[in-house]
């Protein structure tokens, strides 16, 4: 275990490293950006005095290498200062927002993940029969789709023409957990969706890859019914890079979902990056992309810790 | 003096039942002769209609909306907080359905001879949602938020003619001005000049949301939602729904699925390109409303070739307007005539000849100025307005039979109004609906304006800007506007190819009034407090 507990040490240590990077890449990336924000904040009405009187408000007159260092010093005490155009601490801007987006992908992820994986192992027994196929063609267009677009066909169908569920989530404070499930239904489904394709295709080929190798022959030689080749000797081996894939789409779920938020009108954290990016509201974009670039390095290393608890052969790299 | 004025009173009272005059020139005159506007809009009898149901829940689905928005009045750019703006606060007077200028805190207002004193008298009735009366302190907080060197406020331009707010009592206001403005009332319907509760150090406490306003905020969340309910004892006529339920819906989509499965009961806008099918359903009704909203295509009129003016008019020639709104704006447009003067407004000159597609003449126009295959570059993007980019590409084939060649260059959305407008010497630009010509002509036709963007310099249509401006007699101003308008069509820099119509939309068990406010989209931005549920 001693070998594990140094490795997530070390890779933490790296992903603070890349955070950093990030975090700077991502300050001068929004300072590139043409116009500013006080041209942002002020829009089409504003005057160079009243621009003027908001830079210096907004204290945008000193350089940016200064004001990227005065982030980084209350950033490195978890402070993330406060939105520039609201004047909410960013912390409490991101949270709810960041609270719906993680309950979006957990969401998506149960529905997702348990469908994939043992749709992944029955395609793998069934190989090359209508059911394989069928599958493999049904998820693959779903995945080939644009999101917006299966965002668009399930409201038409679900939603305009049968009226089964609402074709906007418009949360409310209010809602209880039921509800919650059945106004966030169609951006679930969505997500489950593209996502499904990936990880059962994924199952599928690390499964049918295992079934050449010389102890799959032998469980067989000895009678064993394929579906208990598959499930208690194949798919054991399997896991590394089912766990890899899974870890990569949970990180898409919390990421890379804007359009379906937009589609479905649900307030997650990609609209509040767009809102900030379109006002140059630095404080907020590099809180939001500090949070994804987290989500990548923290599930990449899960996914890295969990192929080597199923796979005590990596613990010792040659 | 009483009697001179009950004389006027009569003759218009009875214009007005004859038909001889339309219901602004009446409010107008009555104001003129120093009446309430509450008053002569009790003089002004309506036609009889059914009386509005109090009640429901209005659950309205807006455009723009930004979760970086604010309250700070100063800073109202998107349409979330201009919509909300007019629901949870109050301004000084207010745009009616028919576009005439009616009262909102203030009852009244009057001006001295040349215009360059206004005195408001407020409204006894008005409260905050917090409970506090709403008094003169608050209006004059309020409107000094917009003023002085420290202000943030985007619509400092608006009030740098205002010399000194004073107080006259609790419940009056007094304004002077550096120079008559007889438009001035009309200023206070833009949507920055809303009204907020005063501190003790005569700044304004913005932050809490608290307001005048038809409504009070209950929850809200910037860019998702806001739920407000009925401020009992509102100050004016209307309020008929006991909830409003504000839902941003960003995606065009959306906000159409929305409408159509009944998650809402109004949009804000709808997407033109699917109007007609929108049209098919029953359950839902489309409010075309004309506005003041313009494209304008300004060139530097200090610019080669732009300078010369036979140029400027072959150019405008050139456009076949009819094909541009039929095609581009589906046909939700006005006519635009190259004077930036809509029908919405209060003024507008109805006997300029209309400007039609002439290839010929503007052939020979570029023969007389010598500019004989020309070829002019044309800057646009398609977040001025959509179909921006289609339109200038329309426009480069319609000119080609004049023998002009026009190279569409398409620049980036982000940060257009700051690197191509103004910068560009011909490009495309949108413009919202302003309440008066001279607000309009002030911003951006003027010599001096920071906005000129045309860079128009016209010496007699800037003195009769400054006339007119101080002129309170409604036939010399009209006169004076006619002439401005002409001077515009006929020299300025500036082709319009058309005025856009506010296009949204609700369901069919929603009251609307006959006439719907031209101001902003969703009868000028009241619609939670001038609509109702029927039946």
């Amino acid at each position: 275990m001693g070998d594990i507990l140094s490795l997530v040490a070390k890779r933490l240590g790296y992903g603070v490293i890349t955070l950093l990077v990030i975090s700077i890449l991502i300050f001068f990336a929004v300072e590139l950006l043409p116009g500013d924000i006080a041209e942002a904040v002020l829009g089409q009405s504003a005057t160079p005095e009243t621009l003027a009187a908001m830079r210096e408000q907004l204290g945008l007159n000193q350089p940016a290498v200064v004001r990227y260092l005065q982030w980084l010093a209350g950033a490195v005490q978890f402070d993330f200062g406060v939105s520039l155009i609201t004047g909410d601490p960013v912390s409490s801007a991101i949270s709810q927002r960041f609270a719906n987006t993680l309950f979006l992908a957990a969401y998506a992820a149960v529905i997702a993940v348990p469908i994939s994986i043992v749709l992944g192992v029955i395609v793998a027994l069934l190989r090359n029969t209508i059911f394989d196929r069928v599958a493999n063609v049904l998820t693959l267009t779903s995945i080939s789709s644009p999101e917006f677009f299966l965002g668009y066909i399930l409201i038409l169908y679900l939603a305009v023409k049968t009226s089964m569920f609402p074709a906007i989530a418009s949360l409310r404070g209010d809602m209880d957990f039921i509800d919650l499930l059945y106004r966030t239904f169609l951006p679930a489904l969505t997500l489950v969706l593209v996502v499904t394709a990936h990880m059962m295709r994924m199952t599928r080929a690390a499964i049918i890859n295992l079934l050449a190798s010389p102890y799959i022959e032998m469980a067989r030689l000895k009678g064993t019914p394929p579906w208990k080749v598959i499930v208690r000797h194949a798919l054991p081996n399997a896991w590394a890079p089912i766990i890899n894939v899974v870890a990569l789409n949970l990180a898409y779920l919390i990421t890379g979902v804007v359009l379906v938020e937009v589609v479905f009108v649900y307030p997650g954290i990609g609209q509040l990056l767009v809102d900030a990016v379109s006002k140059r509201d630095f404080p907020v974009v590099q809180a939001c992309c500090l949070i994804f670039a987290a989500t990548f390095i923290l599930l990449n290393l899960a996914a890295d810790v969990g192929a080597i608890l199923t796979n005590p052969r990596l613990r010792h790299p040659k | 003096m009483k009697d001179d004025k009950q004389v006027l009173l009569d003759r218009i009272a009875e214009a007005a039942r004859t038909g001889g005059i339309s219901r602004r020139s009446f409010m107008h005159y009555a104001a003129v002769a120093g009446v309430a506007s509450t008053t002569a809009s009790g003089l002004w009898v309506k036609s009889a209609k059914a009386a509005p149901k109090k009640g429901g829940t209005f659950r309205w689905g807006l455009h723009d909306g930004n979760t970086s928005d604010t309250h700070d009045p100063g800073t109202y750019v998107s349409r979330q907080q201009i919509y909300l703006a007019h629901t949870h606060r109050s301004y000084l007077t207010m745009i009616n359905g028919d576009g005439s200028l009616g009262p909102d805190l203030a009852d009244e207002w009057s001006a001295n001879d040349d215009a360059s004193v206004w005195t408001f008298k407020l409204t006894e009735n008005a409260s905050f949602h917090s409970g506090k009366k709403l008094t003169a302190d608050d209006v004059i907080a309020s409107l000094n938020h917009h003023r002085g060197e420290k202000t943030t406020s985007a619509a400092k331009a608006l009030l740098t003619d205002v010399t000194d707010i004073k107080k006259d009592g609790d419940y009056a206001v007094v304004v002077s001005l550096g120079r008559g403005n007889a438009d001035f009332p009309w200023l206070m319907t833009d949507y920055h000049m809303a009204i907020c509760p005063a501190n003790d150090d005569g700044t304004i406490e913005w932050k809490s949301g608290d307001g005048s306003g038809p409504y009070k905020i209950e929850t809200q969340e910037w860019g998702v939602n806001c739920r407000l309910s009925r401020h009992e004892g509102w100050h004016r006529e209307g309020a008929y729904f006991d909830e409003v339920s504000i839902i941003i819906l960003n995606d065009p989509n959306a906000r159409q699925t929305a409408l159509v499965t009944g998650d809402v009961d109004s949009v804000s806008i709808i997407d033109l390109k699917t109007m007609g099918l929108l049209q098919r359903d029953p359950n839902i009704i489309i409010d075309n409303v004309p506005s003041a909203g313009a494209i304008t295509m300004p060139m530097f009129c200090d610019t080669a070739p732009f300078d010369n003016v036979d140029v400027r008019n072959a150019l405008k020639l050139a456009m076949n307007r009819d094909e541009i709104i039929e095609k581009i704006a589906f046909g939700a447009a006005t006519k635009g005539n190259d004077f930036h003067h809509s029908p919405a407004q209060p003024y507008w000159p109805d006997d300029i000849p209309q400007r039609e597609y002439d290839p010929d003449q503007a052939k020979s126009l570029l023969k007389k100025a010598g500019a004989e295959g020309l070829e002019v570059s044309i800057s646009t993007a398609d977040s001025v307005y959509a179909g921006a980019v289609d339109m200038a590409v329309l426009y480069a084939e319609q000119a080609k039979a004049a023998g002009i060649k026009v190279n569409v260059v398409r620049e980036p959305n982000d940060g257009y109004y700051s690197d191509v407008w103004l910068k560009k010497p011909f490009c495309l630009v949108s413009w919202g609906a302003r309440p008066t010509p001279d607000v309009m002509y002030t911003l951006a036709y003027k010599d001096d304006a920071a906005w000129n963007e045309s860079h128009w310099k016209n010496p007699r249509f800037n003195e009769l800007l400054l006339q007119a401006k101080s002129e309170l007699d409604d036939a010399k101003r009209a006169e004076m506007y006619r002439e401005m308008a002409m001077l515009a069509r006929d020299d300025g820099g500036t082709i319009i190819p058309f005025f856009n119509n506010f296009v949204y939309a609700h369901r069919s068990n929603i009251g609307v009034p006959e006439k719907l406010a031209a101001s902003w989209e969703c009868d000028g931005a009241r619609a939670a407090s001038r609509w109702w549920f029927e039946g």
